[in-house]
């Protein structure tokens, strides 16, 4: 048990270490430190655009997808060695969130199904930021319950036609592509009526609406399809397999460890440490050392996590499914430690922005996100069914319409 | 980085798994639960061939010399079997004292007894309620005698050897207490057993009258020294604690598979799904908590102090936490004497004291923060 590098590893680190220092955009590094929660908004330029001019830098340097085969875009680095470069990225890795879903989710997919041609074609604009993916997964009828989808592909000729709506695309609006799942066959049980494909976003058909949300902002999209039309030759996986494809990209989400997890610890602990209420500094207080003590040890459970993944991963071994926990603890606790501060502020605790004189509004701010954060990509308590079935070994839940024909599956409850 | 145990200290763990499976299963936890014996012989006896006794002790003292990981691991095994001995307070407490603070000589004498099993130790730090803190030290030392009482003292009842804090001086100072160590053959120091939480593991009253006792480490370092061995003795307990919570995490998961209502298994409706998952996620948080804990304590890290208090906050929350919901994942025959989830109910809140409470190590933790982050 040792956190040393192995002289390999430590030259590894040396050589991104020294590229970071002489490549960052030094300019934006405390602007990118104190952001600790969500989308990152820059006072002075865009995310996107700063983003892909970064990532652009790396992929030239081959700092980009480094754990993928170089002939996409990769560096064939080693896990240990993309955990490395993650730690070396630092606060520069914010940037990259416009390209985290494509390189996360939609790289692999595309990498473990498509054609020899597509992955070459595809693959190293992805890494690169050229080109930005997004995921069509989600519909209005269709959250937790991914693959109650309805959105239709029929087939037409060499092509397939496309139809019906997606919900909750996060850069739809700045995406060049997608990857996008289909019912293809209503006659037979949900899981077995999907096809994947993906499509280039500025095809004719494709709507791009923002969602305003709870919390005023606008991260998310409906993308609504009136006769889209996808050659077949984009099609990933077989037809009637699209839940099997998912499946592979929601892996991979799940195994995309090292990812920066926000607690809000970090900022509660500071503010606690220099809030002087009625009674003293607020960390001197024993109700709130208490909640600091606990979240400390969170904080600390989810970081040690983290390395104990990458200890596997370095020795060639699966992560075991300990990383399922990270969003399910860490939401939560997101909300809580908003809830407290505020608490601690009092009546000004009510103050938003710039109006609130303490953090300029991060608490609020992250009172307002942090439900986002307990339901996108996996609800708590779908995660704890995963956690349930697949670690624990619990039965699945009894699903009334497994075996049915999708299109006898029921819609409305109580009308 | 390797953030894991190695091969050979995996292997270790199966190794002590096997042997506590085979004597130590709840049978043999309940007849010191029954008050029948006061601690497992035959057990003990079996740790002290296995060299589970002396894993962490020197070799030039009698021990394996392997360290401290090796014992971690085998902690974990005892927390999870309820091992009904004194392993805690002769291991973790009387042992990491000795070799903390002890003169050669003192090592020579008690090391060896120990690693053989001969010797049971313990530290006798509390007196009454309230958690640790050098104010509350009364009993004095004075012309090498001790007078004053001691409670609760985990295993001070069946103890040979007994580390005992001492007031030397009352300038209001951690410079005011001292170490003493007492050996309990010798007379004047007596014992009675009182009822606990857990009686797999049992708590005594001590009254040292006159009682004859050599000084251990430095006159006046007695607080540092028991600070450094509390910090140890939290890593240690936090593998006990892990143990513990994964099998009643097991316990639970497993009767939840078998125990069938409503016509399906329990464990198929969401609300006990759910109930083992967040287990699930105490006990892994725990479990990386005290890896880091065992990793600073094996390398003497400067972060140990932080550590062992992330360790030892974390493995009791967890440990609580699985050691109730398995009762409640139960339901009513959870609540019966017979079924053994009270057991580890039991021994998940005495351990949650024993080296001082939540609320203190709470403290701890948070004053050790600070001062990090001051630094």
């Amino acid at each position: 048990m040792n956190f040393d590098d192995t002289p390999q590893e430590a030259a590894f680190r040396e050589t991104a270490r020294a590229w970071v220092a002489a490549n960052a955009p030094k300019e934006l590094e405390d602007e990118l430190a104190s952001s600790s929660l969500g989308r990152i908004r820059l006072k002075h330029a865009d995310i996107v655009e700063v983003g892909k001019a970064w990532q652009k830098k790396k992929a030239d340097a081959g700092w980009a997808c480094l754990h993928w085969p170089k002939e996409y875009g990769g560096r064939g680095a080693t896990p240990i060695e993309r955990v490395i470069w993650q730690q070396e990225e630092g606060v520069y890795g914010k940037l990259t969130q416009p390209f985290q879903i494509g390189e996360g989710m939609c790289g692999p997919t595309v990498m473990a199904y498509g054609s020899e041609e597509h992955k070459r074609r595809y693959l190293p604009k992805l890494a690169s930021g050229e080109e930005i993916w997004c995921q069509l997964f989600s519909e209005p009828a269709g959250g937790s319950d991914v693959a109650g989808l309805r959105t239709r592909a029929e087939k037409r000729g060499d092509n397939w036609v496309i139809n019906g709506q997606k919900i909750w695309t996060s850069g739809a609006h700045y995406s060049d592509y997608g990857l996008l799942i289909t019912r293809t066959d209503p006659n037979v049980p949900k899981h077995k009526g999907l096809t994947m494909f993906f499509l280039d976003m500025k095809s004719p058909g494709v709507e791009v609406r923002p969602i305003k949300q709870a919390n005023g902002m606008q991260e998310f999209n409906e993308v609504y399809f009136t006769d889209v039309v996808i050659p077949d030759s984009q099609r990933l996986g077989a037809v009637g397999d699209g839940w099997n494809v998912s499946l592979t990209t929601l892996m991979n989400e799940r195994m995309s460890i090292g990812a920066r997890l926000a607690t809000g610890f970090p900022v509660m602990f500071e503010f606690c440490a220099n809030l002087m209420t009625e009674s003293g500094l607020a960390i001197e207080d024993r109700a709130t050392r208490s909640k600091l003590a606990s979240w400390a040890v969170k904080a600390s459970g989810l970081k040690y996590t983290s390395y104990r993944a990458i200890s596997a991963l370095s020795k060639g071994e699966r992560p075991g499914p300990e990383n399922s926990i990270g969003k399910l603890v860490a939401g939560v606790m997101l909300q809580d430690i908003a809830t407290y501060a505020m608490d601690l502020e009092g009546a000004a605790g009510v103050l938003t922005g710039a109006d609130e004189e303490v953090t300029q509004g991060q608490f609020q701010q992250m009172l307002l996100t942090s439900p986002s954060m307990r339901i996108a990509g996996g609800t708590d308590e779908i995660l704890r069914n995963i956690i349930a079935e697949r670690v624990l070994g619990l039965p699945g839940d009894i699903r009334v319409d497994k075996d049915v024909p999708f299109n006898k599956v029921p819609t409305k409850g109580r009308s | 980085m390797n953030f894991d145990f190695s091969d050979d200290q995996k292997q270790l763990r199966d190794q002590a798994r096997k042997f506590l499976a085979e004597k130590c299963p709840p049978k043999a936890v309940r007849v010191v639960l029954d008050g029948k014996e006061t601690y497992d012989r035959a057990l003990w006896k079996g740790f002290a061939e296995m060299g589970f006794l002396g894993v962490a002790i020197p070799e030039e003292y009698g021990g394996a010399g392997a360290g401290h990981l090796e014992l971690c691991v085998i902690a974990e095994e005892v927390g999870r079997a309820l091992a009904p001995v004194p392993f805690s307070s002769t291991v973790y407490l009387a042992a990491e004292a000795l070799m903390l603070a002890g003169s050669d000589a003192q090592k020579q004498t008690w090391l060896p007894k120990i690693a053989s099993g001969e010797t049971i130790g313990t530290l006798a730090l509390f007196e009454g309620t309230g958690n640790p803190s050098p104010k509350a030290i009364k009993l004095a030392a004075a012309n090498g005698v001790l007078n004053g009482t001691k409670k609760p003292v985990a295993d001070g009842a069946i103890a040979d050897l007994i580390i005992v804090a001492a007031r030397t001086a009352s300038t209001g100072r951690d410079s005011d207490i001292s170490l003493f160590l007492v050996d309990a053959k010798a007379g004047g120091v007596e014992a009675k057993a009182l009822t606990n939480l857990d009686p797999t593991r049992g708590q005594a009253e001590l009254t040292f009258t006159n009682c004859k006792a050599e000084p251990l480490g430095t006159a006046g370092e007695g607080w540092s020294i028991i600070s450094q061995v509390l910090d140890r003795a939290a890593v240690l307990t936090a593998f006990e604690q892990v143990g513990g919570s994964d099998r009643a995490l097991e316990m639970g998961r497993d009767y939840a598979l078998d125990r069938i209502a409503f016509g399906r298994p329990i464990g198929s409706f969401q609300a006990v799904k759910h109930m083992l998952a967040d287990m699930y996620v105490s006990a892994t948080l725990a479990r990386s908590n005290a890896y880091y804990g065992a990793w600073a304590l094996s390398t003497n890290a400067p972060e140990l102090p932080e550590a062992a208090a992330s360790a030892r906050i974390s493995a009791t929350q967890a440990y609580q936490h699985c050691g109730k919901n398995n009762i409640q994942v139960h339901g009513g025959m959870g609540f019966t004497w017979e079924f053994d989830c009270h057991m580890y109910y039991r021994r998940a809140n005495a351990l949650a004291l024993g080296l001082g409470s939540l609320s203190y190590w709470e403290d701890q933790l948070i004053d050790r923060m600070r001062k990090r982050n001051a630094a």
